[in-house]
This record gives structure tokens, C-alpha cells and sequence, in this order.
């Protein structure tokens, strides 16, 4: 399982392995919002929680289709298959190395770019715990659509369609939180429900992946 | 014949409107799309008979 | 080898070719009349005025919009389980009239709404979930087209409806869980349907809850009929390309 994770952490970190891109297009979407709603920091600061969340969430969704399709197209998912490790490990050692490669750089990245929206100070903290707590929801959520669509030539426009009505409990949960906190109230009611969600997906998920693939492979 | 709809005519008739024109589409689409099944399944079938 | 999958789509279409005109009739009848007689013979309610006949068309379908994915999800664990292609065309057949549905309890529910929000749309919980469902029979038709094998497709839309029956329910919570947050006692009544409804209104309501209900079903049979003489088609046609 170790090895997996260390192949998988080594592909995604290599050149051409899409490193970084999420965290670019969080950023440029950033810089993007002021331009639409204007430069007003109140009403930046009002929308931050929420769009940053929006970020978050979109730039997991560009990387998702990099979590099979490559592996599909090589043969190495095929031989994955008849490891003696079961499927649903594979996809959940998947799904981490995922979530390590982008989800987490996010959560990082996320204060800074609070810094560019007026993110209120007490929204800082809740912002990035409420991303830590959603981005493996999002990760796993990713995974379930990419074992559907991976035969899919230019599935990505679909793999979207399927992930995000998947995505909105936990975009309602986490930007809820988000926003609670920057607003001073307390965010412990949607964090509990974003945890559930993440804890949910995280262990029902890889099962119906796992039979996504199988049915994919055959 | 038609009842006093009052000041909310436009919105009453117009959600009958388009409930009833998605309606109408639905079946016709349906419909059509079965006839065509239809044939080409006799044809089909006339075509494999034919051959055998 | 018969040229026929002797199992059960042969039966279905027999019964369906018996069933069918039965329900188109029913169907019709009681459309067109729980619709005539909700339209002219019901009193306006004295705080919605008018608008209230449209609760003759959301009511209906909303309820239908939830029933067919139901239905879908049925059909689905059927075709994992037990493989009848029959389940699984029906649940195919099934997804278009349950987003038309959805469509017709959006419009219904957002022009029913516009007198008392002032505008022709609001987040309304129960208004956003039924969007949501939209989505996700939007997201099921397009898996169906986008897969070659037709096996395959049953087994991947058929997962996808499992789990997206569970993602339903839990964003049916947390979207009431979302706007509760923001806007205290808005939810309108107008879109919940289970406001008491007095005699006068209910009678012709369940005429046409059982009108959409007997519509859906003879819509259902029909396209699964339709699917399975196209795929009977698509079978044949392979088989002669094979002998020529």
C-alpha cells in the first residue's frame, strides 16, 4: 500500500504530473472575482468564504480525470486490478495521493488568497479547517466520478456534470462553516456535518468505485 | 366560461402553458421515436428473413 | 439460438401491447379532467388568489419527479442483481419523463412563487432540491449516451443512480439545513404541497396525481418498448453484418 502511494505521490510530483496547476488556477480564479464584482472589500469580504471555497473545489475537479485516465490508457490500472491488493485500497491510496497533491496545497494556499479577498480576520482559521475537513470528501467524491467515466474519450465535460451536484452537501457544509466563522459565529454545527460527509464518502465511496472500475475494465 | 383569474392571469395561465407544452413535447417525442423503432425493427427483421 | 431473447422482454412487449392503450385512456382521462376540473370549478384562495391552480400541475409532478427516481433506483439494483436488460431499459426509459417532470415542478413551483417573493426565482429549499435532482438526471441521460456497450452503461448508470439516490437525500438536508440558516420562516407553503388542503381541492388534486401517475407509467412502458426493439434492432442488424 506504502509503495502504491509513493508511486502515485512520485507521478503526480513529476514534471507533467499536473502538480501546481490546481494552485495556479485556484489563484488566477482569485484574481478573477474582483474583476467580476468589483473592488468593493466589503463585498469581497462578504463573498470570500464562499468563493474561496468555490476555488478549492473547481481546481480539485480540473485534476480529477489525471487520477485514472493515464493509468487506463497505459495498462497499468489493468495490472492494479489483478494486484493482491482489493480495489477499493488501490482507489482510496489513490484518492490520498490525490488529496495530498491538491487538496492539501489548497488548504495552504487558501489564507493567502483570503489575504486578496478581505477575508474578515476570524475567517482565516475556520476557512482552512473547513477546507482540511471537505478537500478529501472532494477527493473521494473526484475518484467515484473519474471510475465512471475513465473509458470515456474526453470524458472530463462529463466527469463535471456527474461531480458537481455530487459536490454541493459538501460546498453547503464548508462554505457554510467558513462563512460562519468569519463572521464571529460559531461554525461547530456544519464542520460536524462536513465531517460526517467526509467520513461518509471515505468510507462508502471506494466500494462503489471499485465496482465503477471493475465494470470499466472489463 | 373562463374563471375570473383576477390579477394573477399571466401566471396561472402561463404555468398551464408551459406544463402542458412539456407535456405534449414528451409524448410526441416519445411517440415518434417509437414508430421509427418499430419500422426499423421490421425492417430488420425482413432483412435477416429475407437473407435466410 | 432463437432470434429472440426468450426471457422477458418478449413477455414485456406482449403485455405492454395489451396494457398500453388502457393506460394512455386512463392517463388521459384523468389529466385532462382533475386539470378542467381544478381549472374552472375551484374556488381562488384568499391569500393566493388565483395562483393556487397551479398547485393542480406542481403537486402532480413533484411528486412524479420523485417517484420516477425511485422507480430508476428499483430498476437499477434489479439489473445489478438479477441482469434483466428489461430493468435496465425501463430505468433508461424512465430518466427523460422524470426530468421533464422535475422541469414542470420547477417552472410550476418558481411562477406559483413569483406573486408572494417578487421575483421569478428564490432559493427556496424545497425548489433548489428538486434543481439538484434536475442535475442528476441530467448527469444519468448523458452517462447512458456517452458509454458504447450497452451492458456496461446499465452497470455504470445503475451504480451512479445508487449512489446518487444516497447524495439526494443528503442534499436534501443540507440544502434545508443552507437556507434555514439565512432566511427564517420564508419557506412559502407554496411549494411544500403539504399544506392542509381543503375538500375542495383535494378531490380534483388526486384525480390528477393519479392522471400524471397513470401518464408516467404508460410513457415508461412505451419507451422501454421502444428501447427494446431498438436494441433487438441493433442485434439483428450485428448478426447479419456477421453472416454477409
Amino acid at each position: 500500500m506504502r509503495a502504491l502511494l509513493i508511486r502515485e505521490l512520485r507521478l503526480a510530483l513529476r514534471a507533467g504530473g499536473g502538480f501546481g496547476l490546481g494552485l495556479a488556477f485556484f489563484l488566477i480564479l482569485t484574481v478573477l472575482v474582483p474583476f467580476s464584482v468589483g473592488p468593493a472589500t466589503t463585498l469581497l469580504g462578504t463573498i470570500a468564504p464562499g468563493v474561496l471555497w468555490i476555488g478549492a473545489l473547481l481546481a480539485c475537479l480540473l485534476s480529477l480525470d489525471r487520477m485514472l485516465a493515464l493509468d487506463f490508457e497505459d495498462g497499468s490500472l489493468d495490472a492494479l486490478a489483478t494486484a493482491p491488493l482489493p480495489m477499493e485500497g488501490t482507489l482510496v491510496v489513490k484518492a490520498l495521493a490525490h488529496w495530498l497533491t491538491t487538496g492539501l496545497p489548497l488548504v495552504v494556499a487558501a489564507p493567502a488568497l483570503g489575504v486578496l479577498l478581505s477575508l474578515p480576520a476570524p475567517g482565516y482559521g475556520w476557512l482552512v479547517i473547513s477546507l482540511l475537513f471537505g478537500t478529501p470528501a472532494l477527493s473521494m467524491i473526484g475518484m467515484f466520478g473519474a471510475a465512471l467515466t475513465v473509458g470515456i474519450k474526453r470524458g472530463g465535460l462529463l466527469l463535471s456534470l456527474l461531480v458537481l451536484p455530487l459536490y454541493i452537501p459538501t460546498l453547503i457544509f464548508g462554505a457554510d462553516a467558513a462563512r460562519r466563522g468569519a463572521a464571529g459565529l460559531d461554525p461547530t454545527t456544519p464542520l460536524l456535518m462536513l465531517a460526517g460527509v467526509s467520513f461518509g464518502t471515505i468510507a462508502l465511496l471506494p466500494f462503489a468505485s471499485a465496482a465503477a472500475l471493475r465494470m470499466n475494465l472489463r | 366560461m373562463m374563471p375570473d383569474l383576477g390579477k394573477y392571469a399571466v401566471e396561472v395561465m402561463s404555468a398551464y402553458a408551459v406544463s402542458l407544452m412539456l407535456l405534449a413535447l414528451l409524448v410526441w417525442v416519445s411517440v415518434a421515436r417509437g414508430r421509427r423503432a418499430r419500422s426499423a425493427l421490421l425492417q430488420a427483421e425482413q432483412e435477416v428473413h429475407g437473407d435466410g | 439460438m432463437s432470434l429472440w431473447e426468450y426471457a422477458n422482454p418478449v413477455k414485456f412487449l406482449r403485455l405492454s401491447e395489451r396494457v398500453l392503450p388502457v393506460l394512455w385512456a386512463g392517463a388521459g382521462i384523468c389529466v385532462v379532467g382533475g386539470l378542467l376540473w381544478g381549472f374552472f370549478a375551484t374556488p381562488d384562495d384568499y391569500r393566493q388568489g388565483s395562483t393556487v391552480k397551479i398547485i393542480f400541475l406542481h403537486v402532480p409532478s413533484a411528486l412524479m419527479a420523485i417517484n420516477a427516481w425511485f422507480m430508476m433506483l428499483v430498476a437499477s439494483l434489479i439489473w445489478l442483481v438479477r441482469r434483466h436488460h428489461v430493468s435496465a431499459l425501463a430505468a433508461r426509459a424512465a430518466a427523460p419523463v422524470g426530468a421533464v417532470m422535475t422541469v414542470i415542478a420547477l417552472a410550476t413551483g418558481a411562477i406559483w412563487g413569483q406573486p408572494m417573493w417578487g421575483t421569478w426565482w428564490a432559493w427556496d429549499p424545497r425548489l433548489t432540491a428538486f434543481l439538484i435532482l434536475f442535475l442528476f438526471y441530467l448527469g444519468y441521460i448523458a452517462l447512458w449516451e456517452a458509454i458504447e456497450d450497452p451492458d456496461t452503461a446499465a452497470d455504470l448508470t445503475s451504480v451512479l443512480c445508487l449512489v446518487g439516490s444516497v447524495f439526494a437525500v443528503l442534499s436534501r438536508y443540507a440544502v434545508q439545513f443552507w437556507n434555514q440558516g439565512l432566511h427564517q420562516g420564508t419557506s412559502v407553503p407554496v411549494a411544500t404541497g403539504e399544506r392542509t388542503v381543503s375538500d375542495v381541492f383535494f378531490v380534483p388534486l388526486v384525480i390528477c396525481m393519479l392522471g400524471f401517475g397513470l401518464l408516467f407509467l404508460a410513457l415508461v412502458l412505451y419507451r422501454t418498448g421502444t428501447e427494446i426493439r431498438l436494441r433487438r434492432t441493433r442485434a439483428l442488424l450485428a448478426r447479419g453484418a456477421r453472416s454477409a
